[in-house]
């Protein structure tokens, strides 16, 4: 079981993959209760043209694709909130031109497979020690962010309209919430990939509501579902030889298997 | 729930009022202080359709009111734009003679449709109580002992004691409705509104919700409320006002609830009749006139 914690490649990769399993738990929760997975799945493709422009201009992944990143998320907040057209409608137009962009600048440079590889599907055995440390950096900041915010975030996210009328500024709530979650999809990018980011946020905390009824409860259980799907899943793909990123999607979509044909049962049973 | 509710042994003293719930304790309009809200002059659309239309009312302190009229006529238009949570487009909403802003918002409670809530969220009692806290503990402010006392005190006073950690939904029609109140109670507000308070409530319930509803006036707070069942209204309320875009009436249900002002307010013909002193609404029967 201790065996692949000798190689420090692995070591790296299972806290990487720890860091990013719990902040995706914690954001996921927000975004699962506002309906706003889509707008996850989004900014982790409107990452991967920052990715590859990063990659062009030999500019550091995390600020080149963290700046395009905060940029998509302001474009997707500030057409959905002036409500011209619809917010998956925004997120549609945003993410989609992102992506086209970088796959422009691909089909235009052809020569950075392994790069764009790692940015759609992730490469977490390639995690460094600088990486390990602006990820844990970020999940502090989100983490703190969260807990000021917190109340905020709950009153908003439950009854938006009574929480204006409460005087917080729903406007500017949900801009935070963006951002957190663009910052969040930034750091998870190199582990998961943009194609399998959005399942990291969206199962653990879907999972939790299974077990939970209570937010407060929700906001530690759903954390602590993503670090345990994230260190499950790096130990299977190390003995099983598969995909990282795979695995630890994999892991959360087995466990919310299991969760789900339980509750069947005992409903089953109930009745 | 600890009250001279007035079902119970020692009901208020109606002071010559027609009403079951003592009504004439309710304050009626009158000029013997400042209003506490007033709606001057409102004027509201939802693009090209218009809401509200010249609206100008007031609200006295501890006064308790119920607003009809059909649907789409307003009404939550209305209590939205008391609330603070719509602009109007014309005319003004002043509380205690300010506008209504963030400085003063903390004293108007609201307390939606419970139709309108995710009963899905997870979300305790005790949970959603606190929300009514956020006025006083936003930012970094922990929920203190105060705090805490206070909950439990709403929540005894709720008749919802060791119900805190209950998911909303385990909770009884009226249970509901007693949580989403006290949400607005924690807040310490002079105004709340209710948002058809008992939409979709049995019998019992709708007792429940007049029962509180009654002793939180009692204790100074004006209430404003939305409500579909014209005779709970007439039973219960002390004064009414008729909306249908515009203000076609306002006062006591005695007075307000004849034929002439329903007809004018709902488009369509109604029965009035009194019985036991009560005023009864009843609809006329299409099949008669038809076949006549």
């Amino acid at each position: 079981m201790l065996a692949p914690f000798q190689y420090e490649f692995f070591r790296h990769g299972f806290l990487a993959a720890l860091l990013v399993g719990a902040l995706c738990g914690l954001v996921g929760v927000y975004v699962v209760l506002r309906r706003m997975s889509y707008i996850g799945h989004g900014l982790a493709h409107a990452l991967f043209g920052g990715a590859v422009l990063s990659s062009v201009v030999h500019v550091n992944f995390y600020i080149g694709a963290g700046i395009w990143a905060l940029v998509a998320a302001s474009l997707i907040h500030l057409i959905a909130y002036r409500r011209l057209v619809g917010a998956d409608a925004a997120i549609g137009v945003v993410t989609t031109s992102s992506f086209a962009i970088g796959v422009a600048i691909v089909s235009t440079y052809r020569r950075f497979t392994r790069n764009i590889e790692a940015a759609l599907f992730g490469n977490i055995l390639g995690i460094t020690r600088a990486d390990l440390l602006v990820i844990a950096v970020i999940a502090l900041v989100v983490l703190v962010t969260i807990l000021m915010i917190r109340r905020q975030l709950l009153f908003s996210t439950f009854d938006p309209e009574v929480a204006a009328a409460y005087g917080i500024s729903t406007g500017w709530t949900d801009f935070y919430f963006v951002i957190l979650l663009a910052v969040t999809v930034v750091a998870s990018t190199k582990i998961l990939g943009v194609t399998l980011v959005a399942a990291a946020i969206v199962i653990p905390p879907v999972i939790a509501r299974y077990l939970t009824r209570s937010f407060h409860s929700l906001l530690v259980v759903s954390p602590l579902i993503g670090a345990l799907c994230g260190g499950v899943g790096m130990l299977l793909s190390f003995y099983l030889d598969i995909s990282s990123a795979a695995m630890i999607v994999l892991t959360s979509a087995a466990l919310f298997l299991v969760v789900e044909i339980n509750l069947l049962l005992r409903k089953g049973v109930a009745s | 729930m600890k009250s001279d509710h007035p079902h119970s042994k020692d009901p208020p003293k109606a002071q010559g009022s027609l009403h079951p719930h003592g009504l004439a304790e309710s304050p009626a309009p009158g000029p013997r202080e400042a209003p506490l809200l007033e709606v001057n002059h409102l004027t509201s659309r939802y693009g090209e359709v218009c809401a509200l239309e010249d609206v100008s009312l007031r609200i006295w302190p501890g006064q308790f009111v119920a607003v009809i009229g059909p649907n789409g006529g307003g009404k939550t238009t209305l209590l939205r734009t008391m609330l603070g949570a719509l602009r109007p487009h014309q005319g003004s909403v002043t509380l205690k003679g300010r506008p209504i802003r963030r400085d003063n918002l903390g004293k108007i409670g609201y307390v939606p449709q419970l139709e309108a809530i995710d009963w899905t969220f997870p979300i305790t009692v005790e949970e959603l109580l606190l929300m009514g806290l956020y006025r006083k503990n936003h930012w970094l402010r922990r929920i203190g002992k105060e705090d805490r006392k206070r909950l439990h005190q709403m929540m005894e006073r709720l008749n919802l004691s060791g119900l805190g950690k209950r998911h909303i939904r385990e909770l009884s029609g009226g249970q509901q409705q007693a949580a989403f109140l006290g949400r607005a109670l924690m807040g310490e507000p002079d105004l709340i509104l209710l948002d058809e308070p008992t939409a979709g409530l049995d019998i019992r319930s709708r007792d429940d919700v007049i029962h509180f509803l009654h002793e939180i006036n009692h204790q100074g707070v004006a209430i404003v409320l939305t409500a579909h069942d014209l005779n709970w209204v007439a039973a219960h309320l002390p004064w009414v006002i008729c909306l249908n875009r515009r203000v076609i009436a306002e006062g006591p249900p005695q007075q307000v609830l004849n034929p002439q002002v329903l007809q004018e307010t709902y488009r369509g013909e109604m029965v009035v009749f009194q019985h036991d002193g009560m005023v009864m609404i009843g609809e006329r029967p299409h099949f008669p006139a038809s076949q006549a």
